[in-house]
């Protein structure tokens, strides 16, 4: 090329700048594909695993492609079915019993106790929150056996209550900082302008503070919704009775159960057992990135 | 009727750090008081504790005669604009003014009326609908001002309105603000104003009197004329006025007819001043100049021009006179009639407008006997 631009002067500049562009779309496809294989590599197990859903089951371990040779909806039948008395959707009402109070209870708490520690001083303020930040840091395994004689006494054991009432009071310390943080940076001009207005303590909280809380709050509900949804510690400590089983200690219900493993029932249950988590996700996303003060504030 | 007292108010931060020390306000029915002063001379502060923002650490403050140190800001007949508007982003301009009256359960009609009212006084209407982030600087500040307004408190309290917006702007908001003000005394409402600033035009334009503070003290509160014409000490003499006046230090010598000195040079101050000064002022004194009050004149203090600034109408001379710089403001047509080939020209201030100030403290030592 560098023979032709010496030869020839006058094309010289618009043949380098051919060149220049030409290397530039090489690269941006090298780029894209290396991009593109990287993530179709992390993703791999998960399209096999939406695919082996609809395989039979002799087939899911026949070949390594994703698509089955001749698809079925077996799996999801059989699978729901279960071989206990009850269907997959008694195991989804109860997976939702939890949830349900488990979030709102999160939410409530942690954004009074963070609302508490954000905007207000009072005395032990600085030790109380140096002993939440240490709960972040204690390892969770530390802790299961003092909680769980703790509701064994209390005469919860095989109910949800374990599951849920430590996140009615705040009990989640990540989620309190989290949303500190959060408050932390939103200025407190508004909730000036609430007192003066005349709103008392509770009332600059309902009408001021969770507005622009929001958008942390909905991160708080969607972790608490995924944490709780993946969680199988928790369920398989607590809950005994198959008829209280949610989700996730279905899922394993069904691999113990069963002499030779369904693994196509196991593979299309798991395949429903991530959707409510994907479509809530998907869902929450736009309040998610929604800016909070924009306008309100200028400064 | 709306007088708010301040005695002896003072505020001490956790860290026993002193901000504001024992300060003494009145201000009357309708008057609009400016407190202005450099950043950090607690008039921000003072303000918060008017409004109840900021804990009082003793004194009081007195609201209509009745004391309101422990009630909190929505009891104490006050409204509040922001420096940085604080509109409720997730509420509507509509709800954002009737935010106030809501809390107080008033009925929907009377809240409908009030918010007309107050929107037809600002010329917001066609905002109504829209949420704060919709609205351009000058937009949000009214409708934070009709969110006072909407309240018919009994004392304005304004935290540097108008610092947000740009200078254009800011000079409309400030003649709107002051009409307001008039058209709210003429109609018989309460329209007692505090306004905090740290721009001296804003104070000297708006304000009926202006509260000059530094450091959590009051340097003096007067009339924008007074305090322009008579100003009580150095600082306030600094503070007021574009450019700064000159603050000279020097020696004051002679009986009546009293002479300044400066390194080498001297200039004359006139038996008028000699009956200005409190007796036996002399020695070590600093002399305060406007830059408009220094004109040519053969026999003034000579100085080398350093730099001159072309405004158009006018000239900012800055002057090198050995010691220290003076400033002097003069007319285009003065300035080029002056003779600057050496590069120096000589100036006098007009006596009858100086001032001299002790050397420390900085009082007014001019003051006592004029006229």
């Amino acid at each position: 090329m560098t023979m032709i631009a010496t030869e020839t002067a006058p094309v010289a500049t618009t043949d380098t700048t051919a060149v220049d562009r030409r290397r530039a779309q090489i690269s941006a496809m090298v780029r894209y594909t290396l991009l593109f294989g990287v993530g179709l590599l992390m993703l791999y197990p998960l399209i096999w695993l939406v695919g082996a859903s609809f395989k039979t089951n002799n087939e899911i371990f026949g070949s390594i492609g994703f698509i089955p040779e001749n698809p079925t909806l077996e799996g999801y039948r059989q699978g729901w079915e279960t071989s206990t008395p009850y269907t997959f959707g008694r195991f989804f009402w109860n997976t939702f019993l939890i949830i349900l109070p488990k979030t709102i209870f999160t939410a409530i708490s942690c954004a009074l106790v963070a609302y508490g520690f954000a905007r207000f001083e009072f005395p032990g303020k600085k030790i109380l929150f140096a002993s939440l930040i240490a709960t972040l840091l204690l390892p969770n395994v530390v802790t299961r056996i003092p909680q769980y004689i703790l509701f064994r006494d209390l005469g919860w054991l095989d109910t949800y209550l374990p599951l849920w009432v430590p996140s009615a009071f705040a009990g989640d310390a990540f989620f309190v900082f989290m949303l500190v943080q959060f408050l932390r940076a939103i200025p407190r001009d508004m909730e000036e302008a609430a007192r003066v207005d005349g709103a008392n303590t509770f009332q600059t909280l309902i009408y001021i503070v969770v507005p622009l809380l929001m958008p942390a709050l909905i991160s708080v509900a969607l972790f608490q919704f995924m944490w709780t949804m993946n969680d199988f510690l928790g369920p398989l400590i607590y809950i005994s009775s198959v008829e209280k089983f949610p989700v996730s200690l279905a899922l394993k219900l069904s691999i113990d159960t069963t002499e030779a493993f369904e693994w196509n029932r196991i593979l299309a249950m798991s395949v429903l057992a991530l959707l409510p988590a994907l479509v809530v996700f998907f869902i929450a996303q736009k309040y998610f990135i929604e800016g909070i003060s924009a306008g309100g504030v200028k400064g | 009727m709306a007088r708010l007292e301040i005695r002896n108010l003072e505020k001490v931060y956790g860290n026993a750090f002193k901000a504001v020390h024992g300060i003494n306000l009145d201000v009357a029915d309708g008057e609009f008081m400016v407190l202005v002063g450099p950043s950090g001379c607690a008039k921000s502060t003072t303000l918060r504790m008017i409004a109840g923002l900021e804990t009082i650490s003793g004194g009081e403050v007195r609201i209509g005669g009745r004391v309101v140190n422990n009630l909190p800001p929505g009891k104490r007949g006050i409204a509040m604009v922001f420096q940085n508007y604080a509109l409720y982003p997730h509420m509507k301009v509509r709800s954002n003014l009737s935010f106030g009256l809501r809390l107080q359960h008033k009925s929907k009609a009377e809240i409908e009326a009030a918010t007309a009212e107050v929107a037809r006084i600002l010329e917001i209407e066609p905002l109504l609908d829209r949420l704060p982030k919709e609205l351009s600087g000058g937009q949000a500040q009214r409708v934070a001002l009709g969110r006072a307004l909407i309240k018919k408190p009994e004392v304005f309290l304004f935290d540097e309105p108008l610092s947000n917006l740009d200078a254009k702007l800011r000079a409309s908001m400030r003649v709107r603000i002051t009409d307001l003000h008039k058209r709210l005394k003429a109609e018989g409402m309460s329209s007692t104003v505090v306004y905090v600033t740290h721009d001296q035009t804003e104070a000297m334009t708006m304000g009926d009197r202006i509260c000059v503070m530094k450091e959590g003290r009051i340097m003096q509160v007067a009339d924008p004329k007074t305090l322009y014409n008579e100003p009580a000490n150095a600082f306030v003499a600094g503070f007021i006025g574009s450019p700064e006046m000159n603050l000279v230090d020097g020696a004051l010598e002679g009986g009546s007819d009293p002479v300044f000195r400066i390194g080498g040079q001297a200039v004359r101050l006139g038996p008028q001043m000699g009956a200005r000064l409190r007796p036996g002022a002399r020695g070590d004194v600093t002399l305060g100049m406007r830059p408009q009050h220094l004109k040519p004149a053969a026999d003034g203090l000579k100085g080398q021009i350093v730099n001159a600034e072309f405004m158009g109408h006018e000239v900012v001379v800055h002057l090198d006179i050995g010691r220290t710089r003076l400033v002097s403001v003069l007319s285009a047509a003065e300035y080029e009639g002056l003779d600057r080939s050496s590069g120096a020209i000589s100036v006098a201030p007009d006596a009858s407008a100086a001032h001299v100030f002790a050397r420390d403290g900085g009082e007014n030592i001019s003051l006592a006997h004029a006229s």
